[in-house]
């Protein structure tokens, strides 16, 4: 059975400019941020929110894209990987760099979103914070270790 | 040539230990020479503005060569690496065989980069020397100038560019054999800031103007057919344009935006021929490598005779399971073709395969074929098939338009290749004190290669001599291979055979230092004291290097110094693809298994190119083996795989990563493999922990079953 959502229109707010966009109703906010946005730094992984590459704020809340319905976007504020350093790179951008953490960076950007989110929380987690909090998000090539160096460098913490 | 005999190919040459000539032509003078640029070889051009672009004639699928390859020959280069910059090559006459894998970049573009390089300096300082009128001897080439100390003259290699561009290049070029600049210094990754911006483009981010964009319904039963299907449901979902059938086992679905093509592939009715492998399931294939005729085994190694050893004999079966690559970017291609041409952008390690494959499935030739290569969101082998490119080919012909296929995580999960099955039958004959006159490892499985129909070598798969190595001198040894058949489509996954064979081989060792009451890294080192050089097929391998990585993983965690209670340790080594690992993996055992806190991981691939990125690699290797270790199995039943997603095929979280030190030994032997060499001893030291731990031998794979 599948149900057919008449084609309309959503307003979002992305990375602070208001967009509108005619898509299905139950369109995943990830296929509308990639292919009606064309802003494609948030990634498509499982499509059922257990990897955490498809990661971006939706009024300021750590949200699994892939899941989410354009309907539900609808009116909010959306943040990407694309627009996280609103004046330049975040700090958490530049810890990156740092660290050098990528390695196919594939899922870098839900990463970064995710570790956004948590810093936005607790300025100044533990390990154990670090651990708990970014165990949601999948990386394939296993940069954990620097992953959470990259955390502690941008709280401002010892490595 | 197909991927695999190219692989093959790859592999017997690099065995043989003869420097490939890849991508070293001459000369190139081409468009960029008309213009004032300097590009004596294809790998480099320098324009006269000082910009110097390398050519990476490999792909990027994390493993860094974007970056570590330019150093190789900015090193003879004598240039500022902060000038470099670098393009992507796609599918090309110019550089050979370009496929990644094999854990080959490195150590088969090292000669001819180099090569590439220093031709290009020997150039620039002939160029300055003549426009000073001074001797060439006299001249010195350093970050990017030629320098003439006596006067204090200097040229920029810019400034240089046009006239060395109209020079004879050279037949030979003194290479460095040591002094290093660039290689052997740690190098941040020239395509970090990139991947920390969303800016990256990956395969599945390419986009033409007007695209479509489709999903494609494949049979889940291996070897399933199309047998009927009504597009009629599907046509009506919105924004869908095309539905129809592209081969004999797929159908595409043709929509607006990748939602929508997902969405409608859902709406299609399919009846699906299910063919002749439709009640096939693990248990079955279990039974057939239990059940193999061993008589048809093929000895690929031997030393001594291991029939005539007299001593305690100890046997064991080892078995491990299918497994899957999932790389985090799920497979898709984007192709446009125009009639007479076909352009492709792929995330894959095969692009000439690609070319060569495609071309005729479109009515082309291949060099109307044109294959791009994106960045690779992993790879782990699973780009090295060419299935994706193939499909967005063959819909792009048929709509007539440009076009994106995307695969969804369930679809890459259970329409994919896999790490084959394999049984490991292992036995030894130990004299009086424990030390073993004889052994011998019978492995019987599918071959990956033997399955592609490339050819064998000495009657194994083509991927054997890089990657099943016995080097311990033991007197008397006998490596065999029992082929079988699956339907199973396999695939070449991270460090391939090698996983297997570690896992068999080391725990076997393992075992064997158990019965004779000794301690596991004592026992590998008395087998490893002498130097000794071990001949296997065209590649030799040395104890004596085995041994120092052995025994810097030990050192590094201090294997004499008693652990904390609760904890435990395993060790073990390996060595394939011209490299040496060791690894010991610290775990405590908790009430839902092992846990696993520190590894020590030591590695010597030669000379190390990029310290930063060889860390990652190491990082990479051990989590990727953690994950092979501990959960991944891909299972059939009714001729299905059972998993699909990351739900029931969970990789290592953060919550269950260890520590990981990645040490390496200082070598200046020629580099040799990185990526692949530090999976396979993780499986045997965690299980050699385990059994420290709890006296549990675990012959099969996974443990968390």
């Amino acid at each position: 059975m599948f149900l057919v959502f008449p084609m309309a229109n959503f307003s979002l707010r992305v990375n602070g400019t208001s967009k509108n966009v005619d898509v299905e109703a139950d369109t995943p906010l990830l296929w509308v941020l990639r292919d009606s946005l064309e802003l494609t730094g948030t990634k498509f992984g499982c499509g059922a929110g257990y990897c955490g590459a498809c990661s971006v704020h939706v009024n300021g809340a750590l949200t699994r894209s892939c899941t989410m319905p354009v309907s539900q976007a609808a009116g909010k504020n959306i943040t990407t990987i694309e627009g996280l350093g609103a004046n330049g790179l975040h700090a958490l951008q530049k810890a990156w760099i740092a660290e050098d953490v990528p390695q196919c960076g594939y899922c870098q950007s839900g990463q970064i979103m995710a570790a956004s989110a948590l810093l936005a929380k607790t300025p100044h987690p533990t390990d154990a914070q670090i651990t708990e909090f970014m165990a949601a998000n999948i990386c394939r090539c296993g940069t954990y270790d620097r992953i959470r160096k990259a955390i502690h460098r941008a709280a401002g913490g010892a490595k | 040539m197909t991927a695999l005999s190219r692989r093959g190919f790859l592999k017997t040459s690099t065995a043989a230990g003869a420097g490939l000539v890849i991508g070293i032509y001459l000369p190139s003078r081409g468009q960029a020479e008309a213009e004032g640029a300097f590009s004596p070889n294809a790998y480099l051009t320098i324009t006269p503005e000082g910009k110097i672009t390398i050519v990476v004639a490999r792909s990027e699928m994390g493993q860094g060569v974007r970056t570590s390859l330019p150093m190789i020959l900015a090193e003879e280069l004598e240039a500022d690496w902060k000038q470099i910059a670098i393009e992507q090559a796609g599918a090309s006459t110019l550089f050979g065989d370009q496929t990644t894998g094999g854990s080959a970049s490195v150590r088969t573009t090292w000669d001819p980069m180099r090569k590439a390089g220093a031709q290009a300096r020997e150039m620039l300082i002939s160029a300055a020397a003549q426009k000073w009128n001074v001797p060439r001897e006299n001249c010195k080439a350093n970050s990017s100038f030629v320098i003439h100390a006596a006067s204090g003259r200097k040229l920029s290699y810019g400034e240089l560019a046009t006239a060395a561009g109209k020079l004879p290049i050279p037949d030979r070029a003194q290479l460095k054999t040591g002094g290093y600049k660039i290689v052997g210094k740690s190098t941040p990754r020239l395509d970090t800031p990139s991947k920390v911006n969303g800016s990256a483009v990956y395969g599945i981010d390419f986009r033409v103007p007007g695209m479509k964009y489709a999903a494609l319904a494949r049979c889940e039963v291996i070897g399933g057919k199309v047998a009927d299907f009504d597009a009629a449901a599907a046509k009506q979902m919105p924004g869908v344009t095309f539905v129809d059938k592209i081969s004999d086992s797929a159908i595409a679905v043709v929509a607006d935006s990748t939602w929508n093509a997902i969405k409608a592939r859902r709406a299609l009715k399919v009846t699906w021929d299910e063919g002749p492998h439709k009640d096939l399931n693990s248990k079955s294939i279990s039974d057939s490598l239990h059940n193999a005729d061993e008589s048809k085994a093929v000895k690929f190694f031997s030393v001594g005779d291991v029939s005539k050893a007299d001593g305690r004999k100890i046997e064991a079966i080892y078995e491990l399971p299918f497994m899957a690559h999932a790389p985090m970017e799920p497979g898709n291609s984007t192709a446009h073709f125009r009639g007479t041409e076909c352009e492709i952008w792929a995330p894959t390690q095969v692009p000439q395969d690609c070319r060569d494959t495609i071309a005729p499935l479109i009515g082309l030739k291949p060099d109307q074929v044109k294959v791009n290569v994106t960045l690779i969101g992993g790879g782990f082998g699973r780009r090295l098939e060419h299935d994706y490119a193939v499909e967005a080919a063959l819909l792009s012909k048929a709509i007539n338009a440009p076009v994106k296929i995307t695969w969804t995580r369930e679809d890459d999960m259970r329409c994919s290749t896999y790490r084959p099955v394999s049984l490991h039958k292992l036995s030894a004959t130990l004299d009086a004190n424990g030390w073993p006159i004889a052994f011998t490892h019978r492995i019987i499985g599918p071959s990956i290669n033997g399955q592609k129909g490339s050819q064998s070598v000495q009657g194994v798969d083509a991927d054997f001599p890089d990657e099943c190595s016995f080097i311990y001198p033991v007197p008397n040894v006998a490596l065999e291979y029992v082929i079988t058949e699956t339907p199973v489509p396999l695939g070449w996954m991270r460090s391939v055979y090698a996983l297997q064979m570690a896992f068999a081989s080391e725990s076997f060792i393992d075992e064997l230092a158990a019965s004779a009451g000794k301690d596991p890294l004592e026992y590998r080192l008395h087998l490893l004291t002498e130097d000794s050089d071990v001949k296997y097929f065209d590649a030799t391998w040395h104890t004596s290097r085995l041994r120092r990585v052995l025994q810097l993983a030990a050192d590094k965690a201090e294997w004499k110094k008693p652990l904390p209670p609760g904890r435990h340790r395993g060790i073990a080594c390996f060595g394939c693809f011209s490299s040496y690992a060791a690894e010991v993996v610290e775990i405590s055992i908790e009430k839902d298994g092992p846990r696993v806190h520190r590894v020590l991981a030591a590695i010597d691939c030669g000379q190390v190119v990029n310290p930063n990125i060889l860390d990652q690699q190491i990082h990479s290797a051990v989590i990727y083996g953690l994950t092979n270790a501990l959960r991944a199995q891909i299972t059939i039943e009714n001729g299905r795989v059972m998993q699909s997603n990351f739900n029931d095929y969970e990789p290592i979280r953060m919550s269950e990563a260890p520590i990981i030190e990645a040490h390496f030994v200082s070598s200046t032997e020629p580099p040799s493999g990185a990526g692949e060499p530090p999976v396979p001893p993780l499986a045997p030291a965690l299980c050699s922990a385990i059994y420290a731990a709890t006296k549990k031998r675990i012959r099969a794979l996974p443990i968390q079953t």
